[in-house]
This record gives C-alpha cells, sequence and structure tokens, in this order.
C-alpha cells in the first residue's frame, strides 16, 4: 500500500514535470512540423535564470512568497528572448526545408545556447530550495511530501487544458487549426502564417523555460540539464505521438508512471525503464498512440 | 566486385605507408590523436553511410559503446588481452544487436529513424550507468593488448597498435568505398531520393537499409575497439546521445561526398577542440554548433565540396547531401 502510494504520487509528479517540459515540444511539432532539439536549450535557461533570480530575490531578506511570481517571470523573459531570437534570427530562413535538416539546425542551436548559459551563468550549481518549502510538507499514509510537487501537478494541469481551450473554443486557435492543416491555403485565406509561427515557437519556448523554472527549486541546477531533459521529452511526444497535446499528456503519465515504478521497485532500471517504454510503444504504434496515419505521398 | 581500384582507394593505400610513418616523425602528442580520430572517424564514417540514404543515426554512439564495451568485457571478464579477438568479439556483438534491432529500424525513415536510433542508444546507457559490476558511469580500465601471444611493452606497444589500427581504419574505408559503389549503395541513393519508387522498381527498400544498417553499425564497433585500446579505458558515455551528436556533426561538416571526408573530418575537429578548450572552455559547443548552422546553410554538401567537386558533376549524384534539395 505504502509502495503503491508512493508509486502514484511520485508517478504523478515526475508527469506533471514532463509534461511542462515537453508539451512546447509537441506545439512546436505539430504547428510547424520542427523536431525542436533547441528545446533543451530553452529548458535549461528557464531552470537557469529561474534559480538565479531566487538566489538574488532571497538575498535581499525579503519575504519567500514573492519567488511565485518571480518563478513564471523568470520563464516568461527567458523563454520570449531566447524564442524570438532564435526564430527571427536563424529559423525564419529555413522554413520549408527538410523535416531531418530541421533537426539538424535546431541541434546546432542547442549547442550554441548550452554554452550560452554557461557564459552567462558559470559552470557551478545554482540551489534555489527556498519555494519547494515555503508550504511545508504533507503526509500521506507517512511519506512526507512537498506542497510544491502538488502545485507542479496543478500548474500541469492548468496548462494543459487552458491549451485545449485555446486551441479548441477561441478564435486563434482554430486559425491555428487551419494553419496546421495546410500552410499554403490558409495563407491564401489571409491568415498570417509567419505570425502564427513566430507565435507558436515563442509559446514553445516559454513553456521549455516554464518546466525548467518550475523544476529549478527541486533540483540542483547544473550543465546538463538540457541535454536529459531532450531525450526525455521525445520519450513523452514520441509515446503519445507527435504534435498532439493530448497524447503528451498520456506520454508523460506514461513515461512518469514507468520512472516512479522502477524508483520504487527496482531503482538500477530507472533511466532505461523510459526508453524501454518509448521502443515498446513504437515498435506496436509506429508514430506514438495518437497520431494519424500518413498517407504515402509519391 | 570489381578488380580495378577507384582513385579513392588508390589514394587510401598510397596514404597508408605514410599515416605509418607519421609515428615516427611527429610528435607524440599529435600522433595519439590521429591515433584517437582514426577510432571516432569509423564511427563517423558509419553515420555518413547512413545518410547516403537519407537517415541521420542520432545514435551511433551505440555501436561506438558496444564495440569497447565488448572488448572491454572480454578482457575484464576472461582475461583476454589478444588485439585481433578484442576486435573480432566488438564485430561480433554489434553483428548480432544490430542485426536484430534492424528489423525494428528498418520500417523507420527521417526523424522517427533519428530519435528511435537515439532511444536504443540511450537505453543503453542507462542500462550501462546503473550498472556498477562495470563501474557505473565511471566505466572501467582495459589492459595494453597484445598480439597473437606477443606482449610489447612501452613505445613498442603504442607504435604496434599504431601501426594495426591504421590498417583495419583503411581497410575498413576501401571496404565502405566498395559498398557506396555497390548495388545497395546505388540503392540508397535511390531511397534518399524516392523510396516508393525503388519499391515500383522491384527492390526491397526496408532490405537495403538493413544491411546499411548493419554495416554502419559494425565499422562503429570496430571504432569503438579502436578507440578504447589506446585510451585503456570506456564508459557509459559513449553511448550518450551528446557523444551521438557529435559524429552526426562532424558528418554533416564533411558531407557525404567521400569516404576519406569525415575521417580526415575528424582529426581537424580534434585538433580544433584541444585549442578551443584551452582558449576558451566555455564556447568550444557555441563554435561547433555556429560551424554546423553555417555549412548548413552555406555548404549544404559539407567541406568536401569545396574540392573538385565540379569535376564530377555528371555522376556526382551521390555526393549530394542526404538532406539537400526537396
Amino acid at each position: 500500500m505504502l509502495t503503491a502510494t508512493a508509486i502514484a504520487v511520485d508517478g504523478l509528479g515526475f508527469a506533471a514535470w514532463l509534461f511542462l517540459s515537453s508539451v512546447g515540444l509537441t506545439l512546436i511539432y505539430g504547428v510547424m512540423k520542427i523536431l525542436n532539439i533547441a528545446h533543451g536549450g530553452f529548458y535549461a535557461l528557464g531552470a537557469y535564470s529561474s534559480a538565479w533570480a531566487i538566489g538574488v530575490y532571497t538575498t535581499t531578506g525579503s519575504t519567500v512568497a514573492l519567488t511565485f511570481l518571480l518563478i513564471p517571470l523568470a520563464a516568461l523573459i527567458a523563454g520570449a528572448v531566447a524564442g524570438l531570437i532564435v526564430e527571427r534570427g536563424v529559423l525564419k530562413f529555413m522554413y520549408g526545408r527538410d523535416e531531418v535538416l530541421m533537426v539538424l539546425v535546431t541541434y546546432a542551436i542547442f549547442l550554441i545556447l548550452e554554452d550560452v548559459t554557461k557564459l552567462i551563468w558559470g559552470t557551478q550549481s545554482y540551489v534555489a530550495w527556498q519555494p519547494a518549502f515555503y508550504f511545508g510538507t504533507v503526509e500521506i499514509f507517512d511519506i512526507p511530501y512537498t506542497v510544491y510537487k502538488f502545485i507542479t501537478i496543478g500548474t500541469a494541469l492548468v496548462v494543459g487544458v487552458s491549451l485545449l481551450l485555446v486551441l479548441n473554443r477561441t478564435r486563434v486557435g482554430k486559425l491555428l487549426l487551419v494553419v496546421i492543416e495546410d500552410r499554403e491555403i490558409s495563407g491564401a485565406l489571409g491568415i498570417n502564417v509567419n505570425l502564427f509561427f513566430t507565435v507558436t515557437f515563442v509559446s514553445g519556448a516559454i513553456l521549455g523555460a516554464l518546466g525548467g523554472a518550475i523544476t529549478a527549486p527541486e533540483i540542483s541546477v547544473s550543465p546538463g540539464i538540457g541535454a536529459e531533459i531532450v531525450v526525455l521529452s521525445f520519450a513523452v511526444i514520441v509515446i503519445g505521438g507527435m504534435g498532439s497535446i493530448g497524447g503528451a499528456m498520456i506520454g508523460a503519465l506514461i513515461v512518469g508512471f514507468a520512472r516512479a515504478a522502477s524508483v520504487h521497485l527496482y531503482p538500477p532500471a530507472e533511466l532505461f525503464s523510459i526508453y524501454l517504454v518509448m521502443a515498446a510503444v513504437l515498435a506496436v504504434k509506429p508514430y506514438g498512440l495518437f497520431a494519424l496515419a500518413e498517407s504515402r505521398k509519391i | 566486385m570489381t578488380k580495378h581500384l577507384d582513385r579513392t582507394e588508390l589514394g587510401l593505400l598510397i596514404a597508408l605507408p605514410f599515416l605509418i610513418l607519421v609515428a615516427f616523425i611527429l610528435p607524440k602528442w599529435i600522433v595519439n590523436y590521429v591515433h584517437v580520430s582514426m577510432g571516432t572517424g569509423l564511427v563517423a564514417l558509419g553515420v555518413m553511410i547512413q545518410m547516403r540514404a537519407g537517415l541521420v543515426s542520432f545514435g551511433q554512439g551505440l555501436y561506438f559503446c558496444v564495440g569497447g564495451y565488448a572488448a572491454g568485457l572480454m578482457a575484464k571478464f576472461l582475461g583476454v588481452t589478444d588485439f585481433f579477438v578484442l576486435l573480432a568479439s566488438g564485430i561480433v556483438a554489434a553483428l548480432i544487436l544490430s542485426s536484430l534491432l534492424g528489423f525494428l529500424l528498418r520500417r523507420y525513415r527521417e526523424i522517427f529513424y533519428a530519435m528511435l536510433t537515439l532511444a536504443v542508444s540511450m537505453i543503453l546507457f542507462g542500462l550501462l550507468s546503473s550498472t556498477e559490476e562495470l563501474g557505473s558511469t565511471d566505466g572501467f580500465n582495459l589492459p595494453t593488448p597484445s598480439y597473437l601471444g606477443w606482449h610489447p611493452e612501452g613505445e613498442t606497444s603504442r607504435l604496434t597498435l599504431y601501426t594495426l589500427t591504421c590498417c583495419v581504419a583503411i581497410g575498413c574505408a576501401i571496404v565502405l568505398n566498395r559498398f557506396l559503389k555497390g548495388p545497395t549503395g546505388y540503392v540508397n541513393e535511390a531511397i534518399r531520393e524516392n523510396e516508393l519508387r525503388v519499391e515500383y522498381l522491384g527492390t526491397s527498400a526496408r532490405q537495403a537499409v538493413h544491411i546499411t544498417y548493419v554495416l554502419a553499425a559494425t565499422v562503429s564497433a570496430i571504432g569503438g575497439v579502436l578507440w578504447a585500446l589506446p585510451l585503456g579505458h570506456v564508459d557509459p558515455e559513449m553511448t550518450n546521445w551528446t557523444t551521438s551528436g557529435q559524429f552526426v556533426f562532424v558528418s554533416i561538416l564533411s558531407g557525404t561526398g567521400n569516404i576519406v571526408a569525415p575521417m580526415i573530418g575528424t582529426f581537424i575537429l580534434e585538433i580544433v577542440r584541444v585549442y578551443a578548450v584551452e582558449i576558451s572552455p566555455n564556447t568550444w559547443q557555441m563554435i561547433l554548433g555556429t560551424m554546423m548552422l553555417l555549412t548548413i546553410i552555406f555548404l549544404p554538401k559539407g567541406l568536401w565540396s569545396l574540392f573538385g567537386g565540379k569535376k564530377k558533376s555528371g555522376k556526382s549524384a551521390g555526393a549530394d547531401a542526404p538532406t539537400a534539395g526537396e
């Protein structure tokens, strides 16, 4: 019972973190057909700027409560600035090129972003634990959990639901779905496709940064976290079907619970269980659980 | 297979004695870089022959690691130190694993191929990082190799290993050159252009991809063994996706035009890295990324296209970068 509860709560916690970190990736792929390796760079930028901002702020000795405003703010600024520079500075010139080529381009950008974070924040670790313990802990079956974990889960839910609502219930969302359906026709209908691309990419970057910013208080922020999250979010969005937000939710839950289960039942399997799940899903459903089959073009 | 040697093969054979001679003339540190980059260069070659079919493997480190670990395990648990046995065990391990995985991977193309190769290599990464018997993330050491019962030491050992590495690496390059000029090599180019038409013409694209995958894996494993022996060490970082990314980087930079390009590219990169890391350690990846972007934008066929690319424009359809055009 104890283990089952632990797996359930930890699984949800992992899933929330994974969903926040990968939903931007799936959004960008869905709209722009770019598998954005640079996403890991946005995640790292978000984590660093959030940890740094919290660190600077807490040295002033003011109330910790305000850090909960700092986290989304840091993500917003870091994601928007980096996303705009990358999209306007590089990707804008590459639209319409081969999908594999775009993977290589974003890989190059990822490498650059890795060093940008090192140049700005150095190579030492940042620890910004204050927000994580501000609300204290709750006990479920004698196991203490930080309230922060539940805030993360709540944030993931809110982000997921509001994205789905925006896409399906608003005018902008419906226009975006038209752009996804057919770029050329929507351009001919008078939709500003390039603007949609820019907005989508920047939103994706902000979401990636938010994933990093929210996680920052729970981990030690150090070089390499970007490279780690890239492969994890690949696993998440591939399992669910790339470009599907609902798919990313399911993917995050599957990967989250797989990881929580292996952490509690057989710790050495923690890392490879995730990729094993991914490979297993792909072996049965080659394009993910929720992807629509595409016809082959001659 | 024709008996006639083409220009590249002739060049490689002529270069072999010079390459070996280099070990006796140039300073030791530079020879070490040549030595090590022959190992990693073979892995870049493995990435490159898949690119000819339009497939980008973001997990070639898997076989680099399998080769190194197969040799390492033989030495660690069976006490084998013979160079040829270690090399053979790397090859056999890669052959078995890639033949099996090939059945899964040959169904995928484009980004799915890239991601699935990445996922498979990360499975091994996770597995090795958590196996304490094999030193977890620290890896373990390899002994100095012996040669058919001969146990040289010190300088002799180093030079013997270097000479054999040169021979094996050049041999692999010639075999791969033959492969690219052979039937499957040409089918691969056709797959990149239009897979469906290849199948309408009665050839199995999946089979060609499978063969290419196994061949690339084998060459990468050989590279892994050749890389691990001079360093005397293996660790899971060999199969991390960032390592695989560097192999992709070299193939993009040097292009798919010629079999020699990735080998030279690896060496140059190795040397640039030494200086870049020394001068400014935190901008090394930035330099890599910028070089890669510039190459993709301005030289889509890689640096190799700068040399004599126009001479064979008539028949050089195969020299195109995998991802150019569209």
